[in-house]
């Protein structure tokens, strides 16, 4: 019998150079001769540029150069994801502005001194002057007449407008019809900006080989083959010269895909001076200026019949863009987003419209979740609004609503095909594990008591595995999103699978070394995963959207088939048989009915390596390259619970259960899946109870260190009691779904309903995120003054 | 000036900035780079070291205020091959994921355990308040340290 490792919970092997600090990031890599640099950045949210000093710094100690932005003749940073259909607008993001800053960050110097002390020093001697403009921060003000303009050539500040929709005349009817004889229920939601906040800040090192003419940058990146595609766009070094090295990334979630100024910035001065340059932000710089996530103001509704049954949803909303479009900007608040909004249910009428819309902020892209977590917001808040007032149980209301297992693929009325799903199967496990019923009564009682007790209940569905290449030209993504793996096989047996994908702390050096172990029967130890580096990877398009096990893996498993249909060949050659009598079980290749006739995949390799003796036709050596470009996106899905008890006399939010329930298909590492879904819940559970972006009326930014922005810690959270089901994807070799952002989609919602239903017995209906203890007890004195319980 | 740092109980004699940090005289003087830096507020934890036994953050100390005294940095706990149990727990325990921020926790929950022992699961969460880590959602942290403190 084969055994298989696929499902079991080893060991990581990246951890031992993690665990003893042997480990490279990148500000870690000291080159010869290299020199830092230092970006001098905009105090004023919007301003003109009257002039700019730049003789002090020049003459300050270690200085090598001061530039502005009138001396750098790089192109601005392209936006790519160019949602069609929307009448886009995208302004120009120059890398250093020359004549107006447009948010409180904004580039408008670079110093390069010989350490970073002293290119602070002299970052701090640039007399820049300003005729300060007036700002906007909030999107919906944004676009009102009157609002001052954060780019001239972008009119109301709308970069774009996006309608998806089932039907316009069927969604309005199923208002109307509900307006008249069933029930409507209707919210504004602030989804709050957040802070991405990877521990590891971004950095750039930067060696230019004047000689070759070779330009290698070390990139915080968490795709490398799409940052070298824009800086080779950027400095004009072509690609074939132009090597980008994503080494030890420390998280990302999000805030790595982009390619920002700094790091062509940092790319252009190594060219210019002929040395190594490195740029570290600072965890200010960070907070001002790495992007943010959410940022939306929504009007959303709710249409169903007085039985609870769910006619349509509809939103509008407002998403902040920040005051460039970033990366892949655009296309958060539109595909990933209003393409969510039949979540897990059965919803025949849906639209969504999206209003991009400029500020002077930082720029806002994908944040964990980007975009899926505000539908999945919406959704689940409007189907509690609806319980609410239908005096109905919101997990029985759910239950009316969820689509009926399916396993290959589901028509949504907004034109996606859910891959796999049984909804049901996961709230029954969750309530059960909950004890609801038992919950309730506790709950009852405990209300008689006039304690606050509140249960949060979620059914979701998302979308990950970014996603067929044709879809994503389809909705204006400049670029693929297949990826390719390379499986090579060493004469003495070792492993080596080259991916393109790039992991930062998500475990593929592990999982995907599980997968090749499965196939090939190689030991884990015998397999390493190259990534990270694209002379050393083949292309492919990074790891975000939960992507790289869904897209990545498959290209992986192909490979490897391929090797092992190669070594089954070489192995039928050396025993004389034909392949088709040939079994394969652990590793070995065996004549079938003379189980002791075998060759191993070491043998075959060899033989296949030195090539003495082939079958007629067959090429030598042992390896196999494959592209995947996956048939659909994969949707995982779950239901999620949370018990909150809340102190009516400080308005704190203490949460003392959280369980959870997700279905990513069969998993091939237990204990990283939980990982992953462990800090999806603890980001989410941040967005619902502390964590959110401030900015002042004059766009300066409140929240700029990590002492005012409220990061989670260990001490707000029980212990996470986690489950599963196991719904294969019917398109994925493996069957295997993406996890990385199911907690954070499914968590804020969760927290945030919990709350609401202890609140309930108040009066109370929304409180603004984050339900800090301050607001919670406005809420609570509030509710009293007006004569709630 | 001058300074005398004994780190991972070797001794080096540096003649530095005044305003040099501990964490970049760890970083960039000497080339031990395992001490990472996440907030420069002295909020995250990410440069946990120790200083004469004791956890500090080093990005809110200066390096000649380590004249003369002890560091111990991540490079420095494991004895040879053999790991400590903290770092052995850690691995274990899927304690880390993208690894940022695990030397800085390694370095303060060892030091913690110095302080107590035997912690419960709630004294081992209020300890780490001083640590953040965005990835793991501290519930494998928390088993690593008490995994530790029972083999420790």
């Amino acid at each position: 019998m084969t055994t298989r490792i696929f499902g079991s919970g080893i060991k990581r092997r990246e951890d031992p150079r993690l665990i003893t600090g042997q480990t490279r990031y990148t500000d870690d890599f000291q080159l010869p001769g290299m020199v830092y640099m230092v970006v001098v950045r905009s105090p004023h949210a919007h301003a003109r540029i009257t002039s700019i000093d730049i003789s002090a710094a020049k003459a300050s100690p270690g200085v090598v150069a001061v530039f502005t932005g009138q001396d750098v003749p790089l192109p601005g940073v392209p936006c790519a994801w160019l949602v069609p259909g929307s009448d886009l607008k995208t302004p120009a993001h120059p890398v250093l502005a020359k004549d107006t800053v447009r948010y409180v960050g904004d580039g408008v110097a670079i110093v390069i001194a010989t350490n970073r002390y002293l290119a602070q020093d002299a970052a701090d001697l640039v007399q820049v002057s300003y005729d300060v403009l007036p700002a906007v921060v909030n999107p919906e003000d944004a676009t009102k007449d009157g609002a001052p303009l954060v780019h001239d050539d972008v009119p109301n500040n709308i970069a774009f407008r996006w309608v998806a929709s089932s039907g316009d005349e069927g969604v309005d009817n199923a208002f109307n019809e509900a307006a008249a004889s069933g029930v409507v229920v209707q919210e504004r939601i602030v989804q709050q900006r957040l802070l991405p906040t990877a521990m590891e800040p971004r950095s750039a090192v930067a060696q230019w080989d004047q000689f070759a003419e070779e330009l290698t940058v070390y990139s915080t990146s968490q795709n490398p083959h799409i940052a070298r595609f824009i800086l080779s766009a950027l400095t004009g070094v072509p690609e074939h010269k132009l090597r980008v090295i994503a080494p030890e990334v420390g998280g990302g979630f999000g805030s790595k895909i982009p390619v920002y100024p700094d790091e062509a910035l940092t790319a252009w001065a190594s060219m210019k001076l002929g040395v190594p340059v490195k740029w570290t932000e600072t965890r200010s710089e960070n907070y001002q200026v790495t992007i943010h996530g959410r940022d939306h103001i929504e009007y959303v509704e709710m249409a169903a019949t007085n039985e609870g049954k769910i006619t349509g949803i509809r939103g509008k909303v407002y998403a902040g863009m920040g005051a460039y479009l970033s990366t892949a900007a655009p296309g958060i608040p539109t595909i990933l987003h209003g393409l969510m909004y039949s979540g897990a249910y059965t919803i025949p009428n849906i639209r969504c419209e999206s209003i991009g819309v400029m500020t002077n902020t930082a720029p806002v892209d994908a944040y964990r979740g980007a975009g899926r977590p505000e539908a999945t917001f919406l959704v689940e808040r409007l189907v509690d609004r609806l319980a609410a007032k239908l005096n109905m149980d919101p997990v029985e209301l759910r239950r009316k609503n969820l689509i009926p297992p399916f396993e290959n693929g589901h028509n949504v009325a907004i034109g996606l095909t859910y891959d796999s799903g049984n909804y049901e199967g996961a709230l029954n496990k969750l309530l059960s594990i909950v004890d609801y019923d038992g919950f309730r009564r506790e709950q009852a009682a405990a209300r008689q008591q006039g304690r606050l007790l509140g249960i949060g209940v979620t059914t979701y569905s998302e979308i990950c595995g970014l996603g067929p290449s044709q879809v994503a030209g389809a909705v204006g993504f400049q670029g693929g999103l297949w990826e390719s793996a390379i499986v090579r096989v060493s004469p003495a047996g070792k492993v080596q699978a080259m991916i393109g994908a790039s992991p930062h702390g998500q475990g593929e050096e592990t999982t995907f070394a599980q997968i090749i172990s499965d196939e090939l029967g190689f030991p884990v130890e015998d397999i390493e995963i190259v990534h990270g580096d694209t002379d050393r990877t083949p292309m492919g398009w990074g790891s975000y959207g939960s992507r790289t096990t869904p897209v990545s893996g498959a290209a992986l498993v192909l490979a490897a088939r391929k090797v092992k249909e190669k070594a089954r060949a070489m192995a039928a050659h050396l025993l004389e048989a034909s392949v088709d009598d040939i079994d394969y079980a652990d590793g070995k290749f065996m004549v079938r009915g003379s189980p002791d006739k075998f060759k191993t995949i070491q043998d075959a390799t060899l033989m296949a390596t030195l090539a003495w003796n082939l079958p007629a036709g067959m090429d030598p050596g042992m390896e196999a390259s494959q592209f995947y470009d996956p048939p659909n996106f994969a949707y995982p899905f779950g239901a999620h619970a949370a018990i909150v008890e809340i102190d009516p006399e400080t308005g704190t939010v203490a949460l003392q259960r959280y369980v959870a329930v997700d279905d990513c298909g069969p998993q091939i590492n237990p204990m990283i899946v939980e990982g992953q879904i462990h800090g999806g819940i603890v980001q989410g559970v941040g967005q619902a109870l502390c964590e959110g972006v401030v900015y002042d009326e004059n766009g300066q930014l409140l929240t700029g260190t990590m002492m005012d922005y409220a990061m989670p810690r260990a001490d707000m959270f029980p212990t996470f009691e986690l489950d599963s089901t196991v719904t294969p994807s019917p398109h994925h070799p493996i069957g295997v779904k993406g996890i990385g952002e199911t907690g954070t989609i499914a968590s804020t919602p969760t927290i945030y309903n919990a709350v609401m239903d202890a609140l309930r017995p108040l009066g109370i209906e929304q409180i603004e995120m984050p339900l800090t203890a301050p607001r919670v007890w406005k809420a609570i004195q509030d509710a009293r003054a007006k004569g709630g319980a | 000036m001058k300074v005398t740092v004994t780190v991972n109980g070797k001794r080096y004699e540096r003649d530095i900035d005044p305003r040099m940090l501990l964490v970049h005289f760890l970083r960039e003087e000497l080339g031990l780079t395992g001490t990472n830096i996440g907030c420069d507020t002295s909020q995250c934890g990410a440069c946990t070291v120790h200083l004469d036994g004791k956890s500090l953050k080093s990005c809110t100390c200066l390096a000649a205020q380590a004249d003369g005294r002890e560091v111990t940095t991540i490079e420095g706990l494991a004895q040879g091959d053999q790991l400590h149990p903290m770092q052995q727990a850690f691995w274990e325990k899927h304690g880390l994921q993208c690894g940022y921020c695990t030397p800085g926790m390694i370095m303060a929950t060892t030091a913690f355990l110095k302080t107590n022992p035997h912690p419960t699961e709630e004294e081992i969460r209020h300890a780490l308040e001083g640590n953040m880590c965005r990835c793991t959602g501290y519930q494998n942290i928390v088993a690593a340290v008490k995994t530790a403190s029972e083999r420790m």
